[in-house]
C-alpha cells in the first residue's frame, strides 16, 4: 500500500498530479482512491489531495500518516511534514519553497519544478516534473506506464502530450 | 463486462441513475453535490430525458413530484440544507405513494453549517424527515462502485414499492475518485407499466389522481397502515449489510458510508496488533439490519460494539435498540465537517474501550 | 501630512475572501461608505444571504443576520419591523434573489417593506462553481448549460428591476454597473438615494449592480468588465426604473 498526500496552491496542478497516479493505478489494475480537499475559494486557496494505491481494495481513503508527501509550496510543507511516516519520502518543489525538511528520519528530495518545467517549454507542467521525480524514486509505476498514462489522459488534447512526457522525463532523469 | 473507469462519486451516481432509467432531474446548486446536476444537465438530453435547474430546492422536489406522478423515473439531489427544504415535498411524495430517488450528499450542520463531510442527517433520513407517518428506503453506500450498484437498481425498488428512495452519502463520497464498472443502459421502454400514474391519457372513471389529502380519518389511517405493511415487507426483502471479520471478533466496530471504510482500516490495524476486531456495516439504513446486529450481539465472543459516525451519535440509537442491551455500545464520532482517521478509532478502542 | 483617504469605518478589517477581479469588494465598500455618510452607525442591521457574499457578515461593521438561501428579504422584513428606527439592508446575489428567493423579493417589494436591497447581478452562480443563474445571458456558457444558455431548454434571463418597478410598493428601483470608474460613482449615488428613501419611510428600495465574475466566466478581470459594459449592459440597461 502507498499513501500519498499532495499539497500546494490551487492552480499548481496538485489535484491533477494525484489523478495521474490514480489513472496509472487504474491502468495497472490496482485499487485506488483519489480524494481532494474542497472549499469555498475558487482560486488562490490551498488545495490538497490524498491518493491511496493498494493491490486489492482500499479501505480508508483518509490518510493520517502518509508514506509520501509532495509539497508544492511552503504552507504545505509546514502543514504536513510532521505527519509523514518515519522512513517516508518528502518531495519539495524547491522553486517555491526555501525551507529545508527538518525531519532526519525521512528522505527529502528537492525538485526545482518550476524552473525545470520552464526549461521543458511549459511552466504549467511543473506538477508533471514532480511526478517524474516521484516515480523514479518510489518505483510505484514504471516509466512506460506513466508515459502511457499521460497519453491516455490527454487523448482529447493530443497536442499537449509531448510537452508533458518531456516534463515527466526531466523529473524522472534528475 | 464493460471497461473499468475512474469516476468521481457524484458523476458515477449521475451516470448510474441514467443507466438505471432516470429520465427526469430537477435540482438546485449546493456544495458538495454540484457535479450531479452538472452532469445531468447535458447527459439527460443525450438519452431523451429532461433536466431542470429549478429556482429552489422547494421547487425541485415539487418538480420531481410532478414528473414521478406522471410516470417518469425522477430524481433530485442536494445537500443537507437543501434536503431540509425538500422535506415538505418528500412527505407529499410519501403520502401520494410516488416513486423517486433523492440524493443527499451530507454536509455539516445545523443551519448553514459547513461544506465538509458529515453524517448528521441520519435521523432526518431514516425516521421520515418531513411531517407525518412515513419512511423512505435509505441506502448508505461506502464506495463509488457501491453507489453505482445501488443507483442502478434504486428506480426499480422505488417503482416496486412506490416509495421514495434516498441515498445518504457525504461530501467525501461525492468527491472521491475510484475505479468503477458501469452496467448496461436499461431499456426504459420495457419497464412495467405504472397503472396508477397520471399520464394524462385516462378519462372518466379511469382518471388517475395523485394526492395525499385524506379528509376522512379512517381513510388516512388505512393509508398509514398500508404504508407500514409495505415497510415491513421491504425490511424482510431489502435489508442489506456487510460483515467483515466478525466471526471471532471481540470488539465489533460499526459504521456506514465512508466512515465504514475508515473503520475497516481500523479493524485491520487492530488485528495487526493482536486485537480481535470486526466490522458490521449497515448498507440499508432504513430498514436497519437489526436482526444481524442482534445475532452478532448474541455471539459469546463479542464483548462490545463501537459505533463511529460523523455526528454526535445518531445511528447509535438504532444499534442500541437492535442489540437489546445484550452488549454495551460505545460511541466515537467527529463532527462539524471533521473526519476521523483509522488511527483515531484505534486509539479510542485502546484507551476507552479496552481500558 | 494630511490624510487624503481612509477606509470607511463601516467595513471591518477582515480581508475579503473574494477571487481576484471580483467586484463584490467594490460593492461592499460603496454600501459601507454610504452607511457611514448617512450616519447609519449604531442603528443599522445588514442581512447576509447565501452565495459568494455569504461571509458579508464578516465585512460590514454593523449588526448582521445570516439568512437562509433566498430568504434575506423576509429576514430583513422581520428585522425592520422589530425596530423600524433601524436602517436595514439585505445584500443578495442573482441566484439568491432572482431564483430561490423570487417569492420573498417580490413580496417584500410589493408590501413596500422599508428596507434596501443591494442586488449583485453577475449572471452566474459563483460560490457553487459557475452554474447557470436566472440572470445568465442567452448564449452565455455555464456549467449547467455548457453549450450556452438556450431559452428553449433553459428558459430566459429575468430582469428584476423592470419586474419590480411594476409593483406599487417600491419607492426606488435602479440598476447601475461596477464596470468602470464613472459607473461606480453613479452606483454609489444610487445606493445613497435608496437608503435616503428608506430613511424617509417611502417604501421598498433596491439597487441592482451589474458585476463581474472572472473566475466562473473564465475571463481575465479586464475581459470580464468589458463583458459587463457590452453584452450585459445591452440586456440590462442602466438607470432609475422607479422613484416616488
Amino acid at each position: 500500500m502507498e499513501k500519498i498526500v499532495i499539497a500546494g496552491f490551487g492552480g499548481q496542478g496538485v489535484l491533477s498530479l494525484g489523478q495521474f497516479i490514480a489513472y496509472a493505478a487504474l491502468y495497472e489494475d490496482k485499487a485506488v482512491t483519489w480524494l481532494p480537499s474542497y472549499g469555498p475559494e475558487m482560486r488562490g486557496g490551498t488545495a490538497n489531495c490524498s491518493v491511496v494505491v493498494d493491490d486489492e481494495e482500499v479501505a480508508s481513503p483518509i490518510i493520517a500518516v502518509p508514506d509520501t508527501l509532495i509539497a508544492m509550496n511552503t504552507p504545505s510543507l509546514l502543514k504536513f511534514e510532521d505527519k509523514v511516516k518515519s522512513g517516508g519520502l518528502i518531495i519539495v518543489n524547491s522553486s517555491l519553497v526555501d525551507e529545508k525538511v527538518k525531519r532526519t528520519d525521512v528522505t527529502a528530495i528537492y525538485v526545482p519544478a518550476n524552473e525545470l518545467a520552464h526549461e521543458a517549454g511549459n511552466v504549467r507542467t511543473a506538477n508533471i516534473v514532480v511526478l517524474g521525480a516521484y516515480m523514479k524514486y518510489s518505483k510505484l509505476f514504471p516509466r512506460e506506464v506513466m508515459l502511457n498514462t499521460i497519453e491516455k489522459v490527454f487523448h482529447a488534447k493530443p497536442k499537449v502530450i509531448p510537452a508533458n512526457q518531456k516534463a515527466f522525463d526531466i523529473g524522472y532523469n534528475l | 463486462m464493460s471497461e473499468k473507469k475512474l469516476m468521481k462519486g457524484n458523476e458515477a451516481i449521475a451516470e448510474a441513475a441514467i443507466r438505471g432509467g432516470c429520465r427526469f432531474f430537477a435540482g438546485y446548486p449546493i456544495t458538495p453535490q454540484n457535479e450531479i446536476p452538472e452532469y445531468m444537465s447535458w447527459r439527460l438530453f443525450e438519452v431523451g430525458g429532461q433536466f431542470v435547474q429549478s429556482e429552489s430546492e422547494v421547487a425541485a422536489i415539487n418538480m420531481v413530484y410532478g414528473a414521478a406522478g406522471a410516470g417518469a423515473r425522477a430524481m433530485t439531489s442536494s445537500s443537507s440544507p437543501g434536503i431540509s427544504l425538500k422535506q415538505e415535498g418528500i412527505s407529499y411524495i410519501a403520502g401520494a405513494e410516488l416513486p423517486c430517488v433523492i440524493i443527499n450528499m451530507v454536509r455539516g450542520g445545523p443551519g448553514l453549517g459547513g461544506i465538509q463531510p458529515a453524517q448528521s442527517d441520519y435521523f432526518q433520513a431514516t425516521k421520515g424527515g418531513g411531517h407525518g407517518d412515513y419512511h423512505m428506503l435509505v441506502y448508505g453506500p461506502s464506495s463509488v462502485q457501491e453507489c453505482v450498484d445501488i443507483l442502478y437498481n434504486a428506480f426499480d425498488k422505488a417503482d416496486e414499492y412506490r416509495i421514495p428512495v434516498m441515498i445518504l452519502g457525504d461530501g467525501m463520497l461525492g468527491q472521491i475518485m475510484e475505479a468503477v464498472t458501469l452496467p448496461e443502459m436499461k431499456d426504459v421502454s420495457k419497464l412495467p407499466e405504472k397503472k396508477w400514474a397520471a399520464t394524462g391519457k385516462n378519462t372518466g372513471e379511469n382518471r388517475r389522481i395523485i394526492n395525499s389529502l385524506y379528509i376522512e380519518p379512517d381513510e388516512l389511517e388505512s393509508l398509514n397502515r398500508k404504508l407500514f405493511d409495505r415497510y415491513a415487507l421491504i425490511a424482510e426483502r431489502e435489508t442489506k449489510y456487510e460483515e467483515y471479520l466478525c466471526d471471532d471478533a471481540e470488539i465489533v466496530l460499526t459504521a456506514y458510508g465512508t466512515v465504514a471504510r475508515i473503520a475497516k482500516s481500523a479493524v485491520n490495524i487492530l488485528r495487526e496488533n493482536g486485537i480481535k476486531a470486526g466490522l458490521l456495516r449497515p448498507i440499508t439504513l432504513y430498514p436497519f439490519p437489526s436482526k444481524a446486529f442482534l445475532e452478532v450481539a448474541n455471539r459469546p465472543s463479542v464483548r462490545r460494539f463501537v459505533c463511529s459516525e460523523l455526528s454526535m451519535g445518531q445511528m447509535i440509537e438504532d444499534v442500541k435498540l437492535a442489540v437489546e442491551g445484550k452488549k454495551p455500545v460505545d460511541f466515537y464520532g467527529r463532527t462539524g465537517g471533521n473526519v476521523m482517521t483509522p488511527e483515531d478509532i484505534v486509539e479510542f478502542v485502546r484507551t476507552e474501550v479496552l481500558k | 501630512m494630511a490624510k487624503v483617504f481612509e477606509k470607511t469605518k463601516m467595513l471591518t478589517d477582515a480581508p475579503f475572501h473574494y477571487c481576484p477581479g471580483c467586484t463584490h469588494g467594490i460593492a461592499h465598500r460603496l454600501v459601507a461608505e454610504v452607511l457611514e455618510e448617512i450616519g447609519a452607525e449604531g442603528h443599522c442591521i445588514g442581512i447576509a444571504s447565501v452565495g459568494c457574499s455569504v461571509f458579508a457578515y464578516n465585512y460590514f461593521n454593523c449588526d448582521m443576520l445570516q439568512a437562509s438561501h433566498g430568504r434575506a428579504p423576509a429576514v430583513a422584513t422581520g428585522a425592520k419591523r422589530a425596530d423600524p428606527s433601524n436602517i436595514v439592508f439585505a445584500y443578495q446575489g442573482d441566484g439568491d434573489l432572482a431564483s430561490i428567493g423570487m417569492a420573498e423579493i417580490v413580496h417584500a417589494a410589493t408590501r413596500g417593506e422599508k428596507i434596501t436591497v443591494i442586488f449583485i447581478n453577475n449572471a452566474i452562480y459563483g460560490m457553487t462553481g459557475g452554474q447557470m443563474a436566472p440572470t445568465t445571458l442567452e448564449g452565455q456558457k455555464a456549467t449547467t448549460c455548457i453549450y450556452g444558455r438556450n431559452p428553449e431548454i433553459n428558459g430566459n434571463p429575468v430582469k428584476m428591476c423592470e419586474l419590480l418597478a411594476t409593483l406599487t410598493g417600491p419607492s426606488f428601483i435602479a440598476r447601475e454597473s461596477l464596470a468602470d470608474v464613472k459607473y461606480i460613482v453613479a452606483a454609489k449615488k444610487a445606493i445613497k438615494k435608496a437608503f435616503e428613501h428608506q430613511m424617509k419611510g417611502d417604501g421598498f428600495t433596491m439597487v441592482e449592480l451589474l458585476s463581474s465574475c472572472p473566475t466562473n466566466w473564465h475571463m481575465t478581470p479586464e475581459q470580464a468588465l468589458e463583458y459587463v459594459r457590452g453584452d450585459m449592459e445591452k440586456l440590462y440597461p442602466l438607470g432609475v426604473f422607479k422613484e416616488v
